[in-house]
């Protein structure tokens, strides 16, 4: 309930940051704090120092530009939400963000954050992966992007050093006849996914797949890409048929376990039905159909 | 154990204050503010008795600290209401009985000044939506709904909100 | 001139001026100087010996004041106390420790963040111990025992009615049906936890202890026999509930903090503060249910039901700490023959120790009522599927009929009016019955799964006559106290305890209902032990039976003396006075009355010769009976064939709770109930694994229902008053969270009944009811 005693730092500048991190082995990031500050509450995380990152400016922002959607780290989950860019051209990253946790957290939780924890039970990294999205990460010696499917090496372990910090997010701008979904089962809002699915596909214009992403969350040590299910679905007409042996390809790909939330046999069950539906929900959008 | 300077402003009210960098938000405004209005009902960020008002957001400050807040704009239920005269929000919840034991509801209600601030004509499904991250026991939220269907009513129908006057710690 | 506003006026509520401005007066927002702050290492085992308890560290933290452990309140004899069912309960352990999260010692500091570096500094070191979480096992011989100062794990054998006679209907009637119905552990979860400022003032010799309590008074003398031999003495203890946030029966109990936080004011000579936190609260405060019943009931191939049979296995925990009636080990469970008309029936519960923490009865349950009711509306259900009867017919079938009342069950309660009938005919009308089976008939035949699930419930509240009700000894009467000013306003007090019911508003109703005093011109308080009448505190809707009673009946006594007062002042005989709405006038001259405003004046200005000033009264109520309110609830689901989520499509809830105070209040009484059903049905469970881990001791992994979860309840109501109340009311608090989750659970089973399943425990997960649909091939392949 109550958090041991720590520093706490606001750096005038990302560099400042960096140089904080690289030189202090025991701090940590803030950003939203919506994962950090539980654990630190619980006194399952105790860092040495807090490094505020809520200050610096030019973090917050969402953008097309060179053929992708740039998103910076520390935009809340709120702001993409409430964007309509999103809702029109990415409506799978807006699926994603509106079930993340609730939407107080929402308020201060940042899509960075979300995937820097690394948390398998975080909802944007199927989405990302699904995407294939580039994760940008700035360190002492500067930027690299790494793919989304490179990020997520264990679980609440992810690609960066200790001394980067994820400074930017780019999804690749859709080509058109693309749409994509993210179906969630969670027990009540507020919950971590029992299971879920990213999908994200772009269609020719006789309505074969040309391009599939298809993220699982909750069902494994990491976020998953299915990617048997991935290469079933390109240069096919997404038909039931289709649908089916998809499903089933992202079900097999799934290694849950068995908890509270459900059996393995059950989680297993749910990516395949979710999926499904997924797919089904890409493909109307993709056809230019509801929202 | 690091102490930090912090100032900010309590609904309308300058605010100065020494705190540990571990003091949660909630802490600071129950004990050092002594507005007690703001409550505490867990400890895993997720029922929403500790909703506040900060930088214009509704937050949970039990999942912030209060150096966070440094320079901040913060509105507590204590300043909801107006030359004494209750705002919409607070009056729809009388009228529609949206409250039984009182604990939830300074959370509730912040939460739901925050949608009706985005979204001034919500529907049932997004003033539900809206209150997601505020547990209630006691109403089973049907007149919660209620009540910010009305505040939203009244609210549509009156005159802009004037500047609040600075109320007392 | 403010309105009356009597009985039925949807008055606005006198609690919420405080609370919608963030005043209410809540345990935590008080302060007092000097106060020190208690916080609780636990156990981290289920059952573990104590091999030692290490200080140094916690008590090296600059502000750690002390550290208290069992040894410490041994010197006082306090170390343990005395349950409400005369079993003992450790306040802090000396040898062992007996569920995990037991407190194990209490740190006191100067604040709470450094109370709580002390607990993590705090080094227990324990010897675990083999643990015993099921008490169907620990019945067996051979059981690890939870109890060192008993010789085995069966508390006690409680049973009820003609075993003989039951036995032997069994035997004669066509049909028996029998089903093994599990409700496991749940918590009530107020969204404020529990907590006390204990204030010793050793200059007067006297203690003040703030405290969650539902039962003041009660805790007053509790505290005063317990502390006794250490020189407190009852009129110099005051127990303080102030606002509650929320109680439903989890503020009964008297937690080990309240006396570790008193324990510890007495030492110190100052306040000390105990707040649990969410964890602490889920973990090791009062629980409920965690019934293990078979059910059985026998009647004709047509459906008439004649005889019962309910065994039970009551899982207690370490010790029995149910806050009961003390000669009802297992509450009212006994009013289970429901709503029907059972010529037989016999029922026997016993009581089992686990490694679990103590309780039972915390969750809106009237005293296992909630299991009583999901028993035998699940079993009904169960008999009426095989049969292949309606269920709605079937429960028509056997209601108890309105001119059997009151009537006698073979249980031996005497219910004092109802008309189930109505009530369910009722439900049936405003949810569209018949179109709904047509529709469920439909979608059957197209592989949707929809049911419809009916719970018609008898409640029994209003503990309780004196014949029969005590606790710890002392009788469950309830009381009222008013006082009338001169200028005709009033004052009322009362041995209850609000936590969300609005008695301030309610009560106010009554008085003003009898007195014609505007009730916005009545203050009613409760509370402060200082001040109130003798009361047993609210729980188990007892309060409008019990104190609204004694209200009406206080109120009486003084229109009894306003009478003799207007005779007075109108120089008439009493004999020729007619009392109406807020006066006294001379029967055929209207023109010639006295209010109730002028007779308060007279009471001090103006009194009869011979008679004493002032205009008061107070009735100690003792109930004839228990009131029974009942009602029907129909419930409609939805099941998803790929998810196997379950969604409620409409839930009807018709209600009677005989005369209505404020129909408004008694709405969200049942919106509040419904949900508390709703979400046990569905989604709530503590559990625990064969290590004696809790699951669901946070509210991440205990799941308690959003605002989008939760359904739209439709609400209705039927008014059969009851005939022994003096204003017909019946309480109804509980009444939702007694009927609603056989409701749902019904609805759920009535969906998948052709497919083979009979029952299922609550909660009814989406995991659980997607295994069923893949058993019995009819899980969806999408």
């Amino acid at each position: 309930m109550i958090p041991p005693s720590f520093e706490y730092v606001v750096p005038e500048s990302l560099s400042k940051a960096v140089s904080l991190l690289a030189q202090n082995p025991e701090a940590k990031i803030l950003a939203g704090g919506q994962s950090l500050i539980p654990m630190m509450r619980f006194r399952l995380a105790e860092p040495a120092l807090l490094i505020d990152l809520n200050r610096l400016p030019g973090l917050e922002y969402i953008q097309e530009e060179d053929g992708w959607l740039k998103i910076g780290a520390l935009t809340r989950e709120a702001t993409i939400d409430r964007s309509q860019l999103v809702k029109e051209k990415y409506p799978l990253l807006a699926d994603t963000t509106r079930v993340v946790a609730d939407p107080l957290v929402r308020n201060m939780a940042t899509l960075g954050g979300n995937l820097a924890h690394a948390d398998p039970a975080n909802d944007h990294p199927a989405a990302m992966l699904a995407y294939g999205a580039q994760i940008v990460a700035t360190g002492p010696t500067g930027e690299r992007a790494i793919p989304a499917a490179e990020f997520f090496v264990g679980p609440f372990e992810s690609a960066l050093a200790h001394d980067e910090i994820l400074t930017e997010i780019r999804i690749p701008a859709p080509e058109p006849r693309s749409g994509g979904a993210y179906f969630k089962l969670e027990r009540k809002v507020g919950d971590f996914a029992t299971a879920a699915v990213a999908v994200q596909i772009t269609l020719d214009r006789a309505g074969a797949c040309t391009r599939a992403g298809i993220g699982l969350t909750n069902v494994g040590w990491t976020p998953i890409k299915a990617s048997q299910a991935e290469a079933e679905a390109v240069g096919r007409q997404l038909d039931d048929g289709a649908i089916r042996r998809i499903s089933q390809l992202a079900a097999d790909a799934a290694e849950p376990e068995s908890d509270h939330r459900g059996s393995a046999d059950y989680k297993r069950g749910l990516v395949k039905t979710l999926t499904a539906r997924a797919l089904r929900k890409a493909v109307e959008r993709a056809n230019g159909g509801s929202r | 154990m690091s102490k930090h300077h912090i100032q900010l402003n309590v609904n309308g009210l300058p605010v100065e204050a020494e705190v540990e960098s571990r003091l949660l938000l909630v802490h600071f405004i129950r004990e050092v503010l002594n507005l007690t209005g703001t409550h505490i009902g867990c400890d895993t960020t997720s029922c929403g008795a500790c909703t506040v008002h900060l930088n214009g957001k509704a937050v949970k400050s039990c999942t912030m600290f209060a150096v966070q807040a440094d320079g901040g704009e913060l509105r507590t239920v204590e300043g909801l209401a107006q030359n004494g005269k209750l705002s919409p929000i607070q009056e729809g919840f009388r009228e529609e009985h949206g409250l039984q034991c009182g604990f939830c509801t300074p959370g509730m209600m912040m939460s739901a000044l925050a949608l009706l601030q985005e979204n001034p004509d919500p529907t049932e499904e997004e003033i539900r939506w809206a209150i997601s991250g505020n547990l209630c026991r006691c109403t089973g939220y049907v007149n919660i709904v209620k009540a910010v269907q009305y505040a939203a009513r009244t609210m549509k129908s009156s005159v802009p909100e004037q500047q609040p006057e600075a109320v007392s710690a | 001139m403010s309105e009356i506003q009597g009985l039925g006026h949807s008055r606005k509520r006198v609690e919420d001026m405080r609370f919608l401005q963030g005043r209410g007066n809540y345990i935590d927002d008080i302060k007092l100087p000097g106060m020190l702050y208690l916080d609780i290492v636990r156990s981290p085992y289920a059952h573990a010996r104590i091999k030692g308890i290490h200080t140094e560290k916690a008590l090296a933290i600059p502000g750690v004041l002390a550290v208290i452990t069992g040894e410490t309140l041994k010197q006082f004899n306090v170390h343990n106390m005395p349950t409400l069912m005369s079993d003992v309960q450790m306040v802090l352990p000396i040898e062992a420790v007996k569920y995990q999260f037991q407190e194990v010692a209490g740190v006191l500091a100067t604040d709470r963040y450094t109370a709580a570096d002390g607990v993590a500094a705090v080094v227990v070191d324990y010897e675990p111990l083999p643990v015993v979480m099921d008490p169907r096992k620990a019945l067996e011989p051979g059981a690890v025992r939870v109890r060192d100062d008993k010789e085995s794990n069966h508390i006690w054998h409680w049973e009820w009615g003609d075993r003989q006679a039951t036995d032997q209907a069994f035997a004669q009637q066509d049909v028996v049906v029998s089903q093994d119905i599990y409700i496991p552990r749940i918590h009530v979860s107020s969204i404020e936890t529990c907590g006390c400022v204990a204030k010793w003032d050793p200059l007067e010799g006297h203690l003040t202890l703030w405290m969650t309590t539902q039962a003041p008074h009660a805790i007053r003398t509790v505290v005063a026999l317990v502390t006794a031999h250490l020189g407190l003495s009852e009129e110099k203890i005051r127990v303080i509930s102030p606002d509650i946030g929320g109680g439903f029966g989890g503020k009964v109990p008297v937690y080990p903090g309240y006396v570790i936080a008193t324990a510890a004011s007495i030492v110190t000579g100052k306040p000390v503060k105990w707040i649990e936190d969410r964890t602490e609260n889920l973990a090791a405060d009062s629980f409920a249910r965690d019934y293990h019943i078979t059910a059985e009931l026998a009647g004709k191939k047509d459906g008439t039901l004649n005889a019962l049979r309910f065994k039970t296995i009551a899982d207690h925990g370490y010790t029995d700490a149910a806050a009961n009636p003390s000669k009802f080990p297992a509450g009212l469970f006994h009013i289970c023959t429901g709503s029907y008309d059972f010529k037989n029936a016999f029922v026997e519960v016993d009581g089992v120790y686990t490694n679990k923490p103590p309780g039972g009865i915390a969750y809106r349950c009237s005293f296992r009522v909630t299991e009583a009711v999901l028993a035998i509306e699940r079993i009904a259900d169960i008999m009426a599927h095989e049969l292949g009867i309606d269920p709605a017919d079937f429960r028509l079938k056997n209601f108890i009929r309105p001119e059997q009342f009151p009537y006698q069950s073979a249980l031996g309660w005497e219910y004092d009016s109802g008309n189930y009938a109505a009530a369910l005919r009722k439900a049936m009308d405003m949810i569209g019955y018949e179109s709904l089976r047509r529709e469920q008939a439909e979608k059957r035949a197209r592989g949707e799964l929809m049911g419809i699930g009916i719970s018609s419930f008898t409640e029994i509240v209003g503990a309780g006559p004196s014949k029969t009700f005590d606790i710890l000894g002392i009788k469950m009467f309830d009381s009222c106290e008013i006082r009338v000013h001169p200028t005709g306003k009033a004052i009322a007090r009362f041995g209850t305890k609000s936590q969300g019911q609005g008695h301030e508003t309610t009560y106010a109703q009554i008085i003003a209902e009898e007195l014609g005093i505007p009730a916005d011109h009545i203050k009613v308080e409760e509370g402060d032990t200082d001040t109130a009448p003798y009361g047993l505190g609210t729980y188990a809707s007892r309060s409008t039976p019990t104190a609204g009673a004694a209200a009406a009946v206080a109120s009486r006594k003084i229109r009894e003396k306003g009478k003799k007062i207007a005779a007075h002042l109108l120089e008439a005989s009493e004999d020729d006075l007619v009392w109406e709405r807020d006066r006294f006038y001379v029967r055929g001259s209207p023109d010639q009355f006295k209010t109730i405003q002028d007779i308060a004046f007279a009471a001090y200005t103006n009194h009869p010769p011979g008679m004493e000033a002032g205009l008061e009264a107070v009735d100690y109520y003792d109930p004839p009976n228990l009131t029974y309110p009942f009602g029907s609830y129909i419930c409609v689901v939805d099941i998803d064939r790929g998810t196997g989520e379950v969604k409620v499509r409409r839930f009807v809830a018709v209600d009677d709770c005989g005369v209505r105070i404020n129909p408004m209040i008694v709405e969200g009484q049942i919106h509040g109930g419904l949900t508390m059903g709703f979400a046990p049905a569905l989604m709530e469970e503590i559990s625990y694994d064969e290590n004696g881990n809790i699951h669901g001791a946070n509210f991440q992994d205990y799941l308690l229902p959003t605002a989008v979860e939760t359904p739209r309840w439709e609400t209705g109501e039927t008014v059969t008053p009851s005939p022994h109340h003096p204003i017909g009311a019946k309480g109804v608090g509980e009444s939702a969270t007694v009927g609603a989750p056989a409701a749902i659970v019904n609805a759920v089973v009535d969906a998948l009944w052709h497919l083979g399943v009979r029952h299922i425990d609550i909660p009814i997960t989406p995991p659980k009811v997607w295994h069923i649909l893949k058993e019995k091939g009819a899980a969806l392949e999408e």
